[in-house]
């Protein structure tokens, strides 16, 4: 039992496998709690090691786990990246934004993460590190359900790997009924890039419209070769597919379905226009 | 079992001094400073970082305090309001803020201030929109936050000296107790207990309808050695049933074996701080068995529905009825009818504090210190369910966190009552964010049917309203609503040929009480929409539609009342007509250029009687002089934020003649000031007002005849009191007079009633003395595509009779206009799937838009210095403004609030939008 903010991996696996709570920025951790108490054995990750920080790393990027939103939206990145800094800066609030990390966004798997639809535009991987050694696995494969991942017994999220998106350009919508402090009733994050004109890459991904945030197949396939000057009227619902939102407080899936596909061509115009 | 690395002690500096706290493992942050750091001024509105009141800085940066676990704060440098507001930029925000009146209640103050401190450390002279993205966080209910951007880029440019004023009535006094709402010195109901109080958790019912056994107590207790208290229905000494109106007392303070709604109270544990902090509600030893619920008014008024209450067929609570001359002639005989049905949701109060406070046993006595609009409705009800005297109830008050309505309610109340007198030591609790949401009362939603019809010429020709208001398991004041509704349903217009009806109906939801405007924001809402649709048919302009029906003096209201003077929808209407056509014209220049963004301009219009509805409704201030020449005011009326003790301080100063900054306020509290009545129906100001410039009257006379002055000679109190004439100068010697028992050399007590006169079977009579008026302009601009409204503009104008504090007018609007946005727009409580604030949602920082406050002063003859009130007025017209001007907007049809964004993207869409 205790707190523990271990800054060797050896002491934090050992915690958790002796049960600990993982906490990293505690901004979903302690609301989940609702009224009832808080754990008294609790394994705080974020002071261990490759946690934190934004780095190069070979041909791409490394963004360790525990790194706040404050820090990717104040980070200096290529372009390609605006999706995800656009995303870093409408989490919550400043408040959320200074204690709130990428890592636990992705782990607490709730379909309205704001970080997933802009990390899957990006081709994210995640590193995970547990008793077992170290695995790398691809983020849309990594959340694999409502609150669900691929985390196994004894593992950590420790960083998100992103090959570099080169001269893209990237864009994020995010729809909620106030300005501030709002969860998403859908948000989209598009990445294209173009070549003399024309869609040579796009990449595009839609949360809180299904379980997991996911990408656009259909649409993606569908916009390559496309003029990038005028790529939002080739969004159109039947490209949409694999989407099924469902209806809560925030909005009717109808609703959903119908206001994602304006989102779709905003962010997806945006992204072309930055290209 | 401890592992040699888990963190037991934490060190780190708070506000410059080191300190260390020995915490739970994951206790947070918020709950260390407060509870074992004595950090009062971190306050905690939601624990979920929803609301940002908690907001300290962690080496520099704005965190919530309530998400970060203490451990994690080793070796951090932390600061707080109470660290800040010494520092430079510090102090030129504890000055703008007062100057512009950006803290009402002020509680959550403490977190847009540090939050403000953050931002002028890194960007010296910030513009409104670098503000509200650094606020953003930080919800506040009273302000509408304008007045916060405007002190905080004030307080950016180094321009924060207000201008000195006199104080005088009409002229716009800082808030006389405003400092230590900026500061981080104002306490509130959870700042006040004693350390080493023990905590009291009250268990709640998880089921809308249900039967239960509570589990074996003895065993509960042994699986909890530390528990101190077990309190059930059986440990009420005295009724337990309560409510605020006489007749409809259907409330418990613990169901007994049975409950109506989801948090009802059931059994309370009190316990010692840290083991509270670990218990689990859920731990408590309760059989449930489920029942099926009725949670709307069609559910609860079918003929299979189970009956809530006794006595109550088809569960209809009670109702109101108003009828003046033959609605439905009026209508067969109009030349054009528009008719609709109207739903409206259960909406929260929110305010930022929850509901908190302590009890102890002094001398026999029982003394509660808790948020509250109406202690002596407090004390009354404690007197019942306790079986004491009043006279050994003391309610003290503390500041209150926002009220709205909600507050009028007890709470914490008995509960803290019945542990301290049973335990005879100080017990506390503060209600979570889930438990005030769940169990205190809300507005109610409305079903409303309602049909008016015009002649050709723009003259209204009969309206029939029929109202169905979800009350919810409990009267709470929904028959005030039911009351209240059909009194004002036909709006601020003559119609010569009305009838109105609304009932209360009861349901398994949570009980529908007051807030802000009783019932008659939701009815405005149906009329106003109307109105527009009306003049829409007739061809007229929506505006001029509204001026022609208009009330007028000497004309008869619904309820055959006919006001000789002080009528004033008519100015407040005019008032908007040069920012209609500009705005308008506007909105017709951007519409003009197409695309997927339209805007509009809508109006709404209110009224609204201020007090009590034909009932006694008095107001009583004292007050003093010592020999000193020390004035005591003694003001009962709470204030909640909205600024009695400001206003009726002025009121008071005004009538004695003297400066309201020497003036000392004492209160409320029930020991020593008198029953200055409820905060509540914009009746404090008017009614209290009235009895504050009454007892100043008193007292001037009083200090006059010491010396045979005349009526107009000069006071000056204080030391070496004198009056002055035209024959000069004339000591008072007070110092040579005998002081009674509080020291007062000589004293004054007067009370003020409102003139009314009961109303007969037809609704027909005086129900209030005087009435507000108010009408607003809203713009807006809508994405049909994603069917968002965003309000870019809003013009509210008020007629206040007399402003006696324009600041205080201002902010009251502000305010009013934000929640009437939320109503509008966001905020839908449903019960058991939006108890906290980020799935409720109340406006932010960029949600409400620059507001013009014109202010209307059509004096009425009943007011203190012709004042009227206001409180209730402020939301009434915003949400049919801007439903009005969606409309004109897109050409969508609106019916239910609020209008979210699925809402009005299916409304688009039948309107022919793609």
């Amino acid at each position: 039992m205790g707190f523990h903010r271990p800054d060797r991996i050896d002491d934090a696996l050992a915690a958790l496998g002796a049960g600990a709570s993982v906490i990293a920025g505690g901004t979903d951790w302690y609301p989940s709690r609702g009224d009832g108490p808080v754990p008294q054995d609790v394994l705080d990750v974020t002071r261990l090691p490759g946690f934190r920080g934004i780095a190069r790393d070979g041909d791409g990027w490394r963004i360790g786990a525990a790194t706040t939103w404050t820090e990717i939206a104040r980070a200096e990145l290529p372009r390609g990246f605006d999706g995800l800094r656009a995303a870093a800066r409408v989490v919550g609030s400043v408040q959320i934004q200074n204690a709130g990390t990428v890592g636990g966004n992705i782990c607490n798997a709730s379909p309205a993460a704001d970080g997933m639809p802009p990390l899957l535009t990006l081709d994210a991987t995640v590193e995970l590190v547990g008793p077992g050694g170290v695995r790398q696995v691809p983020l849309d494969r990594f959340v694999t359900g409502v609150r669900r991942t691929g985390l196994r017994p004894g593992e950590l999220l420790r960083a998100i790997h992103i090959p570099d998106p080169l001269s893209a350009g990237a864009a994020f919508e995010k729809l909620g009924s106030r300005k501030y402090l709002v969860i998403s009733i859908a948000m989209v994050a598009a990445l294209v890039r173009a070549e003399a004109g024309r869609v040579a890459d796009a990449r595009v991904a839609v949360g809180a419209c299904s379980p997991v945030a996911r990408r656009l197949p259909e649409l993606e396939r569908a916009l390559v070769g496309a003029d990038a000057g005028a790529v939002a009227r080739i969004v159109t619902p039947d490209l949409l597919g694999g989407l099924a939102p469902i209806s809560d407080v925030r909005g009717s899936a109808d609703y959903r379905m119908d206001a994602v596909a304006a989102l779709v061509a905003r962010a997806v115009g945006t992204a072309a226009e930055e290209a | 079992m401890d592992r040699p690395n888990a963190i037991t002690r934490t060190g780190f500096t708070l506000n410059g001094q080191a300190v260390s706290v020995d915490a739970d493992a994951g206790e947070r942050l918020s709950h260390s400073l407060r509870e074992r750091l004595g950090a009062r001024e971190v306050k905690i509105g939601c624990n979920a970082g929803d609301c940002g009141a908690c907001t300290v800085l962690v080496d520099g940066a704005p965190v919530c305090a309530c998400l970060m676990p203490t451990a994690r704060a080793g070796g951090a440098r932390i600061e707080t309001v109470s660290g800040v507001a010494g520092s430079d930029e510090g102090q030129r925000l504890v000055q703008a803020f007062q100057a512009h009146q950006a803290a009402q209640c002020g509680i959550c103050t403490p977190g847009m201030m540090v939050s403000a401190i953050a931002l002028l450390r890194e960007r010296a002279r910030p513009d409104a929109a670098a503000v509200e993205d650094a606020l953003g966080g930080v919800l506040c209910r009273c302000t509408g936050y304008r007045k916060i951007v405007d002190a905080v880029v004030a307080a950016g440019q180094g321009d924060v000296a207000p201008a000195p004023v006199s104080g005088a009535v009409g002229t716009p006094l800082m808030r006389l107790d405003g400092l230590p709402k900026v500061d981080g010195r104002e306490r509130f109901g959870d700042d006040v207990a004693p350390v080493g109080a023990l905590v009291l958790r009250v268990i709640r019912s998880p089921h809308f309808h249900a039967r239960f056994r509570l589990g074996d107590p003895e065993a509960f207790r042994a699986a909890h050695p530390w528990v101190r208290l077990v309190l059930t229905a059986a440990d009420v000494p005295g009724r337990n049933s309560y409510g605020v109106i006489p007749g409809f007392e259907d409330q418990p303070v613990f169901g007994e074996g049975y409950v109506r709604f989801r948090g009802e109270a059931v059994a309370a544990v009190v316990g010692p701080a840290d083991e509270m902090a670990r218990f689990d509600p859920a731990d408590f030893p309760v059989a449930w068995e489920e029942l099926p619920p009725v949670l709307t008014v069609g559910e609860a008024m079918a003929g299979d529905a189970p009956q809530l209450h006794e006595g109550h067929a088809q569960n209809v609570m009670t109702g109101g009825f108003v009828k003046h001359g033959e609605a439905g002639a009026a209508l067969d005989r109009a030349d054009v009818v528009v008719e609709g049905d109207f739903t409206t949701s259960f909406v929260e109060h929110a305010y930022i504090e929850p509901e908190a406070g302590f009890a102890e046993v002094v001398e026999g006595r029982v003394h509660v210190h808790a948020c509250t609009q109406a202690p002596v409705m407090d004390q009354e009800m404690l007197a019942g369910a306790l079986a004491m005297p009043l006279r050994d109830i003391r309610i003290v008050p503390t500041a209150t966190g926002g009220g709205f309505g909600s507050k009028l309610d007890v709470s914490v109340q008995p509960y803290l009552a019945l542990a301290a007198l049973r335990l005879g030591q100080p017990v506390r609790m503060a209600y979570s964010r889930i438990e005030s949401m769940q169990s205190t009362t809300k507005r109610h939603p409305a079903q409303i049917r309602l049909e008016i019809g015009a002649t050709r010429d723009g003259v209204i020709s009969g309206m029939r309203f029929e109202g169905l208001f979800n009350t919810g398991a409990y009267a709470s004041w929904g028959p005030t609503v039911a009351n209240r509704v059909p009194i004002h349903a036909s709006g601020p217009y003559r119609v010569r040929d009305y009838l109105a009806r609304a009932r209360g109906i009861y349901t398994n939801g949570p009980p529908a009480g007051a807030f802000r405007g009783f019932g008659v924001p939701q009815s405005a809402i149906a009329q106003e929409l109307l109105f527009d649709e009306l003049a829409g048919k007739l061809g007229m302009d929506a505006l001029e539609f509204r001026l022609k029906n208009a009330l007028e003096n000497g004309v008869p209201t619904i309820c055959g009342q006919v006001f000789e003077q002080g009528v004033g929808i008519r100015a407040c209407l005019e008032a908007l007509r040069p920012h209609w056509k500009a705005l308008g014209a506007d909105c017709d220049a951007f519409n003009a250029r197409g695309g997927v963004l339209r805007r509009g301009v809508g109006i709404g219009a209110g009224w609204y009687g201020c007090g009590n509805t034909s009932l006694p409704n008095p107001s009583t201030i004292k007050a003093g002089l010592r020999a000193d020449g020390t004035v005591v005011l003694h003001q009962g009326a709470a204030d909640i934020g909205q600024g009695s003790n400001t206003v009726i301080t002025q009121i008071f100063a005004q009538a004695l003649g003297v400066d309201p900054a020497g003036i000392r306020l004492v209160g409320g509290d029930t020991d020593v000031t008198p029953d200055a009545g409820k905060t509540s129906a914009s009746r404090q100001t008017f009614v209290t007002g009235n009895a504050a410039r009454l007892a100043g009257l008193a007292l001037r006379r009083q200090v006059l005849a010491l010396v045979n002055a005349p009526g107009d000679a000069v006071l000056r109190l204080g030391a070496g009191a004198c009056v002055e004439d035209g024959t000069g100068r004339h000591p008072l010697r007070l110092d040579r007079m005998a002081g009674d028992d509080e020291g007062y050399v000589l004293r004054v007590t007067e009370s003020y009633d409102p003139p009314t006169a009961p109303l007969d079977e037809n609704g027909q009579g005086v129900p209030y003395a005087q009435f507000g008026y108010a009408a607003h302009l809203a713009m807006v601009e809508v994405d049909t595509a994603l069917g968002t409204t965003r309000v870019l503009r809003l013009v509210a104008a008020h007629d206040v009779g007399r402003a006696i504090n324009p600041l205080l007018v201002e902010g009251q609007v502000q305010g009013g206009v934000a929640q009437g946005l939320g109503m509008a727009l966001m905020e839908e409580f449903l019960p058991g799937r939006t108890e906290n604030l980020h799935d409720y949602l109340i406006p932010t920082f960029g949600d409400v838009p620059p507001i013009d406050t014109l202010i209307i002063e059509e004096a009425d003859a009943h007011g203190p210095f012709g004042a009227k009130g206001l409180g209730e007025h402020a939301l009434i017209p915003t949400a049919p403004a801007i439903l009005n001007a969606i409309t004109r907007a897109t050409g969508a049809k609106l019916r239910q609030v609020p209008v979210t964004p699925a809402r009005l993207r299916a409304a688009l869409k039948e309107a022919g939008h793609g």
